[in-house]
């Protein structure tokens, strides 16, 4: 299966700017003063989060275009799947690097902390709607059953990402992502710059990603189907011979 | 530099997993692809 001209350009822009991003984080940037050499891990952790919002973010208004009779069709059931897997692998890797970062800054790889456990609860709710993507039943019945599931699993989004404002937390507050910081940061210079090359880095492979997991799905629908048919096929030929 | 085994540890595992999985989803879309027939394929989009 070949991929078009477009996936592999935005795949070589992806692989570009990470390395650009590795460059500009690990060299370029400058110590922070509190932090030291430990602030670049934010580089890769605050992309990674935000990409995980993006991913499953998809896979909600995917999920709702399914449930909606007249935008309901099966590649919404699909593409919700494609980015929901994705955004499980996005929000383990917020869970690591922020676990690292925590070890170097807070002295401890985990805390029972409002942010760190809503997130953790977000991976294992997808996690469980992944699984649940894999019981059996017609194609109708799971895809509404997935797109209930992944609203269900939804409702936690908004939790993450308020919950440093709901709750006294020890991670702190949004820094450049939220209606007050957007346009006045409280990052400055080529920290916020790695910050925003990270986030479009990681963009990009999330795009290249959804489109190579979302054309895998479709295949193994198809794959599915025509082992089906195959099957079907052969019992009719040994009903008509008679032969076992 | 400070943190060395910190920043090893957290790009090297980002940048592992993120490789890894790219890798599957193209290895396993290429060996799906091979078990459709021929006039099944479509090589753009499946």
């Amino acid at each position: 299966m070949r991929s078009g001209v477009g996936t592999r350009v935005l795949g070589a822009a992806a692989v570009a700017s990470l390395a650009l991003l590795s460059v500009m984080a690990l060299v370029v940037t400058p110590q922070d003063v509190n932090q030291l050499d430990a602030v670049r891990l934010i580089y890769i952790h605050v992309p990674a989060a935000t990409t995980m919002y993006v991913a499953f973010g998809i896979t909600a208004l995917a999920s709702v275009l399914y449930l909606v009779r007249r935008t309901r069709a099966q590649k919404w059931d699909t593409l919700a799947g494609a980015s929901a897997e994705i955004g499980v692998v996005f929000t383990g890797l917020t869970l690591v690097t922020g676990a690292i970062w925590g070890r170097t800054t807070w002295g401890v790889w985990w805390t029972w902390d409002a942010r760190l456990t809503s997130t953790a609860v977000l991976f294992v709710l997808f996690l469980g709607y992944l699984a649940l993507r894999r019981v059996g039943g017609s194609s109708d019945v799971r895809a509404k059953r997935n797109a209930i599931a992944a609203l269900a699993a939804s409702i936690d989004i908004p939790i993450v990402h308020k919950s440093v404002e709901w709750w006294r937390t020890l991670h702190q507050k949004s820094t450049a992502f939220d209606e007050e910081t957007f346009l006045h940061p409280h990052i400055h210079g080529t920290m916020y710059w790695t910050v925003m090359l990270g986030l479009g880095a990681f963009l990009l492979l999330f795009a290249w990603l959804l489109i190579n997991r979302y054309r895998l799905a479709k295949l193994e629908e198809r794959v599915e189907d025509e082992g089906l048919e195959r099957a079907i096929a052969e019992r009719r030929a040994e009903a008509l011979t008679g032969s076992p | 530099m400070t943190h060395v085994g910190y920043l090893i540890a957290g790009y090297g595992v980002t940048f592992a997993v993120l490789a890894s999985y790219a890798a599957w989803i193209v290895g396993k879309k290429r060996a799906l692809a091979r078990e459709l027939p021929p006039e099944e394929r479509d090589p753009r989009w499946p």
